[in-house]
């Protein structure tokens, strides 16, 4: 089992990134007026960033540079958003990705 | 009740601190239901961007965000800056500056040491159970805390390093389990809408994302997309004409549990 230590930096990287926004409100009261357009950036950020990242994730293959998927792949993501926008849960839309993209690549059609 | 509590409310508690954290135990476990197979699904996305089992643990410990998890396995797999990786993640978790700032209030008569401790553990679910907690009771209650705070960590932990060991065992492609990282993305961002602004952001990030990807590179395009997006998202009128963003990033006039809130926590990530 790989058991080397070499990103464990980037996760105190990642926390340095992450830290202040959990912990300034609460120890600098005050912090948190900020502009009314820069609160709406900071809300409207987490579903840009995810958004992007599943984009990127199953349209563009691991090449450089990378190509255009057309395959099994965004429709499986398309499935999951749909069963994630009826059921509102994480897991049953991860579920039924997997299940379409294991059942079409069987088929030998992913 | 309890002496933890410090008032932090006006107004007569609508349960007893008991009756409340009962209420918020079930909910933790509702929560702690699905946090531990959505951490197997990290842990499994970990192994496949060649993550050791250490860096994995050392990730969910350290960080203790899932959604800026998953991005930072992406990003690895292709390529990606460290910078790069911390600017999203600065992007991704800003929303706990909302958070904190909901919460704060309630925790203004704690000890410096014991808020900057707690911050650490403020994630989505935990800012969603302590909250309606205070709520219930009209004050804070550090063992409330603590319970939701630990309903979340200890589920995502165990589950990520036990999909990361499991993981191994599988055929990851033929399985279709490549498509659990990019489909679990998703998902998520869904869970973060709550209006025309949401769903315009996150298209706008698409847009500039894939045709950015395929000409600079997927971090270049995935990079820009999460910074372009929300200005999609605020050149998009308000609904209804408005109303003011709370402290949680909803609107009117509540102490934060938002309806955007309450979606993106019951999505299923730190």
């Amino acid at each position: 089992m790989n058991l080397s230590l070499g990103l464990v930096p980037l996760a105190f990287l990642m926390w340095l990134a992450t830290y202040p926004s959990r912990a300034l409100p609460m120890l600098a009261p005050g912090i948190e007026r900020l502009p009314p357009r820069a609160v709406a950036y900071l809300r409207l950020s987490g579903p840009s960033a995810l958004a992007a990242l599943a984009a990127v994730n199953c349209l563009l293959t691991s090449d450089k540079p990378p190509r255009l998927l057309l395959g099994i792949e965004p429709i499986a993501v398309a499935v999951c958003v749909v069963v994630v926008w009826r059921t509102r849960r994480l897991l049953p839309g991860v579920v039924a990705a997997v299940a379409v993209v294991a059942v079409a690549r069987a088929l030998g059609i992913g | 009740m309890s002496g933890e509590m410090a008032a932090a409310a006006d107004g007569q508690p609508k349960e007893t601190v008991a009756e409340s954290r009962r209420k918020l135990a079930g909910d933790g476990m509702a929560i702690a239901a699905y946090a531990f197979p959505v951490g197997l699904v990290f842990g499994l996305a970990a192994l496949q961007a060649h993550f050791s089992l250490l860096d994995v643990v050392a990730n969910s410990v350290v960080v203790f965000a899932g959604g800026s998890q998953f991005a930072a396995v992406g990003m690895v797999k292709d390529g990606a800056s460290w910078l790069a990786i911390a600017g999203v993640t600065v992007l991704v978790n800003a929303r706990h500056l909302l958070y904190s700032a909901a919460t704060g209030p309630y925790m203004a008569g704690r000890s410096r040491r014991e808020r900057v401790l707690m911050a650490h553990f403020l994630t989505d679910e935990t800012f969603a159970l302590s909250l309606a907690h205070f709520r219930r009771i009209r004050a804070f209650d550090a063992r409330g805390y603590w319970i939701a705070a630990m309903a979340i960590f200890i589920p995502w932990t165990t589950g990520s390093a036990l999909g990361y060991v499991a993981g191994g065992a599988v055929d990851v492609n033929r399985l279709g389990l490549d498509i659990a990282f990019p489909a679990a993305m998703a998902g998520l961002s869904l869970g973060m809408v709550s209006g025309r602004r949401d769903v315009a952001a996150a298209l706008g990030a698409v847009a500039v994302a894939v045709p950015l990807g395929l000409a600079a590179g997927a971090s270049v395009g995935l990079v820009a997309g999460a910074v372009v997006g929300p200005l999609v998202g605020l050149a998009m009128p308000e609904a209804g004409g408005g109303g003011t963003v709370d402290a949680a990033g909803g609107t009117g006039s509540g102490d934060g549990a938002g309806p955007a809130h309450e979606r993106a926590s019951e999505a299923g990530l730190p």
